[in-house]
């Protein structure tokens, strides 16, 4: 297969960045996407070039790494597919496509397709816990949860924290993803005792870290390579609406 | 000259009086104590919160961009732990002796004991951690089955066990970032150790953004780097996962721990073609409800599966081990799947793959009950071969997937420099030459929870003295240089050959002379390959871009020079093992297929001693003795 790239280029944060066009003929209709990158890749280095800089990892789709904008999609065009899993078989031949990164004011880029998603971390770091200390537990079966709210729990917590939420949000909002959180420990009784606080604190986070404003369009579940459902952020937006207004 | 340090007492006993003697420091004195933690996979952010909430200073390190994306979030299938939750007679000495002997009998049987004992725990405090395991109607948690053992002791989250475990861990560590006791080095990537008066006092680690070399200082560093099955350029592995930080360990002194211990996982995703950067793995609980087979005629291996009658099927594992059947250990069911395809009975396009069919499963539970344990491998396979399963059966084949080597650790997990320590799948200790599925996350916990938190004590009681040193010293000027002299040679050669052509060269040799079979006669002539291979890779490797900006060559040629070094020390160790044991596997030794392991000369841990660049290692014996368990034939039929 033959394409026909406009990827962004950019050395650093303070430095502006283009399109560039490349041209690729050799590729296997078998290969993933970041596989074709590092075809076009090897071709850069051997001409002596800067290669592409692109963040990526596990390439299973699990380790959330790999964060680019491909056609004005994040992840590409697949539904419930990272980019590390988006083989090239489904593009047409000839076709030209659009690489950049994941855009928003929170995560700044640092190169090329590289941006910086500390921010989901420190959101992490207010609240994304239950504040228990190794070896002071008990038995696990001594706290039964019921199997639909576990599930539940799991369907959330599945979020792989890559940042394709914020990325195709108009909004470059983040709720999904601290939805996500919020509601995989709001379903369990682990996370009971600081329900309140939790989400309180990891909403104060991502409004100071730039993130837009949420407006129910769901762009964020649509394009999600794990398919985090929206009822996580009404599950959030209840949590958060009880724990402002309500006195215990 | 090894001591391994292992606690007087019975087996049983060891670990509860290690912990009532072991030395403790008072919370006033940890606060001043720093404790640096490279890797933040399991093991390390498992240790990381554990020692923070004892009020140590910490300090964590990873490549990633994120402590969460460390590789531990791959493992998919589940966590041995011995709580006999089914009833089915498992028990902590059941998981010990499942574990020994799943090794191969080459584990140190004090510290196997030790990480059954504990693994229970690990459960209780993942649950309060809220990690959502799988559960039953009634509320309680569910099991499976895993291969090398005949009781259901795997607890899971889906196909994501390592991804529910791993985000535990590091929110347990972020909680401890928020409360200030953690300081994150995300993308930094560890470059030296720096040895002060012989004890480990720091790192040397490159900020990946910027290119500078910082050096920073602890009481005691701690390795939790992970495994290096890299070294084969085709595995399992994430892209960037690397042995450099063990790898200057080693070169600073640190024994390393049978390096020739390799697993090769026997369900993954074929090799498609050359442009392939990894393979995927798919879940050994497959082996659960999947059939292993082949065709018995080999003019059958190119017709559609579906049209081989079932009496032309040979189901070779449930054939050859009908008491373990389709959940026989990975190295034997890898070993079968190889031999059935040098025999010419492998299938697809390229003969080497085998097929693992679910149509019996789907029959006896229906679609979704099968859907419900392992929907998400179902998609992944889909995704990336286009075939699905539930209408035709996988077509899989062993890659490589995990290390049992590493670097030798003693029972409190330091190594033979004082105040290093290794955790995880980073020491060599627990599996021997074998690992049994879902011990690695047991073990990455175990390490990370319940046991450095208690053993570094014992090391650190005796450092609160010690002022924290100032990174001026010249150590670590000296070791700044090494790291900064490396990376300016790298860029400066500008050969001709990418870093990714000499990685592809030495995993061909390693795959074809230290992988599944292995023979003296190979690896002597791979040893002399992989020498003339980092001749010409200082001579000739073109790594493009400068050191002050991202890098993602650069990053990988430091990371392949390493490899290129480990491949050597890899070789020599299969060639002294003249037995077959787990994942080694000479063809000099066996029984008609079965590894024939030597247990009057070749019952020890092989700890390599680095002596420079071309002088030969030296090997330490650390003999193991079994006081509990009778050496015996491992077998599975």
């Amino acid at each position: 297969m033959k394409f026909n790239l406009k990827i962004w280029r950019q050395q650093n944060a303070e430095a502006q960045g283009k399109m560039v066009d490349y041209k690729i003929d050799n590729v296997n209709p078998d290969m993933s996407f970041l596989e074709m990158i590092d075809v076009l890749n090897d071709d850069i280095i051997r001409k002596g070039d800067s290669p592409v800089a692109f963040d990526h990892d596990c390439r299973e789709g699990i380790c959330g790494s790999c964060s680019m904008y491909i056609n004005g999609r994040a992840h590409g065009p697949l539904k419930g597919t990272t980019t590390c899993q988006l083989m090239m078989r489904n593009f047409t031949d000839g076709e030209t496509i659009h690489v950049e990164p994941f855009r928003a004011k929170a995560f700044p880029v640092l190169k090329d397709l590289i941006v910086d998603r500390g921010a989901f971390d420190r959101i992490q770091a207010v609240g994304g816990f239950v504040s228990v200390n190794t070896g002071q537990v008990q038995d696990a079966n001594n706290l039964p949860v019921e199997k639909n709210k576990a599930d539940l729990a799991m369907d959330a917590a599945s979020c792989i924290g890559c940042g394709a939420c914020v990325a195709a949000c108009k909004n470059a909002s983040a709720m999904l993803f601290v939805a996500a959180k919020v509601s995989q420990y709001s379903l369990l009784p682990q996370g009971q005792p600081e329900r309140k606080l939790r989400v309180q604190k990891m909403v104060a986070q991502m409004d100071e870290e730039g993130f837009g404003a949420c407006t129910n369009t769901g762009a964020c579940s649509a394009e999600c390579p794990k398919e985090i459902s929206l009822s996580n952020i009404a599950r959030m937006n209840m949590d958060y609406l009880k724990a402002s207004v309500l006195q215990d | 000259m090894l001591n391994s340090k292992i606690p007087e007492g019975p087996l049983e006993k060891k670990w509860e009086d290690y912990k009532s003697h072991v030395k403790l420091v008072n919370p006033a004195n940890k606060r001043k104590l720093e404790i640096i933690v490279v890797g933040t996979g399991l093991a390390g952010a498992s240790a990381a919160a554990s020692l923070a909430e004892l009020g140590y200073s910490v300090k964590t390190f990873c490549y990633q961009d994120s402590a969460r994306r460390a590789h531990s979030i791959a493992a998919q299938g589940g966590i041995n732990a011995a709580k006999n939750y089914k009833n089915d007679g498992d028990s902590v000495y059941r998981l010990f002796y499942d574990t020994i002997k799943g090794g191969d009998f080459r584990a140190r049987e004090a510290n196997v004991y030790r990480l059954a004992e504990v693994s229970a725990s690990i459960i209780d405090q993942c649950v309060a951690q809220g990690v959502p395991f799988a559960r039953e109607y009634g509320g309680l948690l569910d099991n499976r089955s895993f291969g090398g053992a005949q009781v259901s002791r795997t607890f899971y989250a889906r196909g994501q066990t390592g991804q529910q475990l791993l985000l535990g861990a590091y929110s347990a560590m972020m909680r401890q970032v928020g409360l200030g006791n953690v300081k994150e080095h995300n993308r930094h990537e560890m470059l030296e150790v720096v040895k002060i008066d012989g004890k480990a006092r720091g790192i040397i680690a490159r900020n990946m953004i910027t290119g500078e070399l910082e050096k920073h200082f602890g009481h005691a560093v701690v390795l939790a780097t992970g495994g290096y099955g890299n070294v084969f350029f085709l595995s399992t592995n994430a892209m960037g996962c690397n042995v450099t930080a063990a790898w200057k360990a080693h070169k600073e002194g640190a024994f390393f721990g049978n390096p020739c211990y390799t697993q090769i996982h026997p369900t993954c995703i074929p090799v498609s073609g050359d442009y392939q950067s990894k393979l995927t793995l798919m879940s050994e609980s497959l082996r659960n409800d999947g059939r292993v087979w082949v065709p018995k005629k080999v003019e059958d291996c190119k017709k559609k599966p579906q049209d081989i009658a079932e009496e032309d099927r040979d189901y070779y594992l449930e054939r050859k081990y009908p008491s373990f059947g389709n959940l026989a250990p990975r190295d034997i069911a890898s070993r079968a799947a190889k031999e059935a395809c040098d025999d010419g009975r492998g299938v697809g396009e390229s003969g080497l793959a085998v097929y693992l069919d679910f149509a019996d499963a789907i029959n006896r539970l229906g679609k979704e009950v099968v859907a419900a344990r392992y929907g998400n491998l179902f998609d992944m396979y889909h995704h990336i071969t286009g075939e699905d399963p539930y209408e035709t059966p996988m077509r899989i084949y062993p890659a490589v997937h995990y290390t049992m080597g590493g670097l030798w650790v003693d029972y409190d997990l330091m190594t033979t420099v004082p105040g290093l320590y290794a955790m995880g799948e980073c020491n060599f200790s627990d599996h021997g030459a074998n690992r049994l599925g879902a011990s690695a996350l047991m073990q990455g916990l175990a390490d990370g929870y319940f046991v450095l938190p208690y053993t570094i004590g014992n090391y650190l009681a005796d450092e609160i003295f010690t002022k924290a040193i100032e990174t001026s010293h010249p150590e670590f000027e000296a070791a700044a240089n090494n790291a900064k002299e490396r990376i300016e040679k790298l860029l400066s050669i500008k050969g001709t050959q990418t870093v990714d052509d000499f990685h592809k060269k030495l995993g061909k040799i390693m795959w074809d002379y230290c992988g599944m079979a292995r023979t003296a006669e190979g690896l002597t002539k791979a040893r002399v390959m992989v020498k003339e291979l980092r001749e010409e890779f200082w001579k000739d490797v073109k790594v493009s871009g400068t050191n002050e900006e991202i890098n993602p060559d650069l990053e990988k040629a430091l990371r392949v020079a390493d490899f290129i070094e480990l491949g050597e020390l890899m070789i020599v160790d299969a060639l002294n093992r003249n037995e077959s044991c787990g994942g080694h596997f000479r063809l000099e030794y066996q029984d008609a297929g079965e590894a024939k392991r030597n247990d009057e000369k070749y019952a020890y841990v092989a700890a390599w001693e680095y002596k420079g660049m071309d002088a030969e290692p030296t090997m330490h014996r650390e003999d193991l003795t079994f006081e509990n368990i009778k050496l015996q034939v491992r077998s599975y039929k």
